[in-house]
């Protein structure tokens, strides 16, 4: 099958896996930085074929993970107001706020839609011209963009009734935070594919350059990540620190233009809070002056809200790659997707949720017999 | 909602709320159909509520689901369904002309899957406490002598079969109700699967047990049967048949398609004597042409399902919680 089959291929896995297995003569911790491919990791078991020396450690790149819980808290706000049409991706639905999510709030009575794109939430205003409608405008450099391009085209088209909740977040401020850490473990980085066919790769080679750290960008399917690996891998045996596209059907040395300069556009670089983690400086993007009218935070006046994490919760350790998630105590126990103390747990890319649901066989005590080969 | 979508969620809202409350032994084995056994004539029973929207979608409407859901959970413990009850929930302001159509698509279904509309009900709520059309569905049906399907006689060395292509229903779904194009029409398997299961009992009336991957997909049917049985259950993901069109729109979505739905698939737990000839049988009707044994039952892992995935890994298939929810990117 086109696209997908081609790079799920047993027979070169098995090859890239022997030039992996035969490259490397000593221990590398290497950080993908984006929760798809720790999905694609753990699903498809490319963690459990690597060699013992190639260590993986899962990085922040969780957008709904990172979601600070103030915002959250300043979503489960809006969309219990009356009037309100809160549209969201799916995904953010069952992240914990402080005491209920989103799915809680629509239970309760609250607006709350899913939608797969935010010009629905555009379309969903235009036929409500009597309601206030929110999209819910997270993630890194691949989902700002279109949320760009629907602010310009409510103000373009005149609607009045949509505004944006924004916490978008970059990545190259945080591999920056990640490196600088006292406790930094990460000798590689497997960057994210998606993020650099918007960005390009020009962020990289002063970051890869000052921390010595070899960057090599990574796609999303088996066959990439292992791609990804071996290049890695390559570089640091040789002792070497650059910046390498092994995603070129996707990503070109510029990015894409016509997304970035939406982008400058529509908003401008902040400090923002990483859940779980903090601060970073210039890690996010906020409506940009020109735009503030389309501001969900400055149109609904959520200010003063006050928030408490969990104390039980170490998804910030997770996020850093400083602990695996099952090393946490609560995994499993306390926290299950079920009951999830954090968004690592609920969220469709968190590094808890692929432990907890592709792994539990390997990290429960029950039976530990090997799996037969059928 | 997630109590609705047939997975974690649904399991325990039966298991800790309705079972307890209605009690009895035959409830306890949470069957998709009742087997029961009145005047020494066996039968089953079973009865489904359909809230598809859209009331149309390519390949189907809720008039074909409403009958074949419930002729195949009878079909699922052996049962030729006869007869059907229907029970229509009309929203105020439906138009007569929509559920004339309805009505028609549900007769004709009822008739090309050989069973008969016996009674009925109608009643009609408030516009805006409905989705236009709801229909409930019961319906009862005979057990042949000699065949007994329920997880329990699930043992280690049975093979798992497939019946056909898996996904199909969820996404054609998808694809109207959220306004989404994939690039091709992908029609529900939407269909009624007594004929098959006929086939394949006619081989052997010794099959473990039946099951419809409907919500919650294959993944739950697998996960219910291993929990009920015990069993541990491997499946080798490369043979899990998916169509390139869903195994594409579930990638854009984000969405896993052994945990979306399907309406004219069954898996078959069969012990391995008997696995080839009723593979031959199921391939040699028309719903089950692209039949394949996915997998087995082993002595590891009991009540588990473990995915060997196409790189060599493995992987624990779980239990959906509720609805899966498209990811942001």
């Amino acid at each position: 099958m086109k696209y997908i089959d081609e790079f799920q291929d047993p027979d070169l896995a098995r090859r890239l896996l022997d030039d992996i297995h035969s490259t490397v003569t000593r221990p590398w911790a290497l950080m993908e930085v984006c929760g798809g491919q720790t999905h694609t990791i753990i699903r498809h078991g490319i963690d459990q074929l690597l060699p013992d020396q190639v260590e993986l450690i899962h990085g922040p790149g969780c957008p709904v993970c990172v979601t600070p819980l103030e915002v959250i808290d300043k979503a489960l706000e809006i969309a219990s107001r009356p009037g309100v049409i809160f549209c969201s991706f799916g995904d953010m639905l069952r992240v914990p706020g402080t005491g209920r999510d989103l799915f809680q709030v629509r239970g309760a009575g609250g607006d709350v839609r899913v939608v797969y794109s935010p010009l629905d939430a555009l379309r969903i205003a235009q036929q409500n011209p009597d309601r206030q409608v929110v999209f819910f405008g997270i993630g890194f450099e691949t989902t700002a963009p279109p949320n760009a391009m629907t602010v310009y085209q409510a103000r373009k088209l005149g609607i009045p009734n949509f505004s944006l909740l924004v916490s978008h977040v970059r990545v190259p401020p945080a591999i920056e935070a990640i490196m600088q850490s006292p406790t930094c473990r990460v000798q590689g980085f497997l960057a994210a594919g998606h993020v650099c066919s918007v960005m390009g790769v020009g962020e990289y080679p002063e970051l890869a350059e000052r921390y010595r750290v070899p960057i090599v960008v990574t796609g999303f399917e088996p066959l990439d990540i292992l791609e990804g690996v071996r290049r890695t891998v390559a570089q640091l045996e040789r002792g070497e620190h650059t910046v390498d596209n092994a995603y070129p059907r996707a990503v070109r040395p510029e990015g894409n233009p016509a997304a970035r300069a939406m982008l400058e556009d529509v908003f401008e670089v902040t400090d923002r809070a990483w859940r779980g983690i903090g601060v970073i400086p210039d890690s996010g993007w906020r409506l940009s002056p020109k735009y503030r009218e389309y501001d969900a935070e400055y149109r609904f006046s959520v200010d003063g809200i006050q928030t408490r994490e969990p104390a039980a919760c170490r998804s910030g350790e997770v996020l850093q790659g400083l602990l695996k998630p099952h090393e946490c105590e609560a995994f499993g126990t306390l926290c299950t997707p079920r009951t999830p103390l954090g968004a690592t747990m609920v969220s469709s890319e968190g590094a808890c949720a692929a432990y907890y649901l592709y792994r539990r066989l390997d990290l429960t005590p029950a039976p530990r017999e090997a799996t037969p080969v059928v | 909602m997630g109590h609705g979508g047939g997975g974690a969620l649904s399991a325990e809202l039966v298991q800790h709320v309705f079972a307890p409350a209605f009690g009895g032994e035959v409830l306890a084995q949470l069957g998709d159909a009742a087997a029961l056994s009145l005047g020494g004539v066996r039968m089953a029973f079973s009865t489904d509520s359909f809230v598809v929207r859209p009331l149309f979608f390519p390949g189907g409407s809720i008039g074909d689901l409403a009958v074949n859901g419930t002729v195949n959970d009878l079909a699922m413990s052996g049962a030729r369904a006869a007869y059907l009850s229907c029970g229509f929930i009309l929203e105020e302001g439906v138009e007569m002309e929509t559920v004339a159509r309805v009505a028609e698509a549900l007769g004709a279904a009822a008739r090309s899957a050989g069973v008969e509309v016996v009674t009925g009900d109608t009643k009609v709520v408030e516009a805006g406490h409905g989705d236009g059309i709801f229909i409930n569905t019961a319906g009862i049906g005979l057990i042949p002598a000699g065949v007994d399907l329920r997880p329990q006689r699930v043992v280690p060395g049975d093979v798992v079969i497939v019946s056909g292509a898996i996904g199909v229903h969820g996404v054609a779904i998808m694809s109207v109700r959220e306004g989404l194009e994939f690039g091709v029409e992908i029609e529900s398997d939407c269909a009624a699967l007594g004929g098959l299961v006929d086939a394949m009992l006619a081989v052997t009336p010794d099959v473990h047990v039946l099951r419809d991957p409907t919500r919650g997909g294959l993944a739950a049917a697998l996960n219910e049967i291993a929990v009920a049985s015990g069993a541990g259950v491997v499946i080798r993901e490369r043979d899990v048949p998916v169509p390139p069109a869903v195994a594409n729109a579930c990638a854009v979505l984000g969405l896993d398609p052994m945990y979306v739905a399907n309406e004219g698939k069954l898996v078959a737990f069969v012990p391995r004597e008997h696995a080839d000839a009723v593979l031959d049988a199921m391939r040699a009707h028309p719903l089950g042409a692209e039949s394949r044994i996915i997998g087995e039952v082993v002595d590891a892992h009991p009540g588990m399902v473990v995915a060997r995935t196409g790189l060599g890994g493995t992987r624990v298939v779980d239990l959906p919680i509720g609805e899966q929810l498209p990811r942001i990117c």
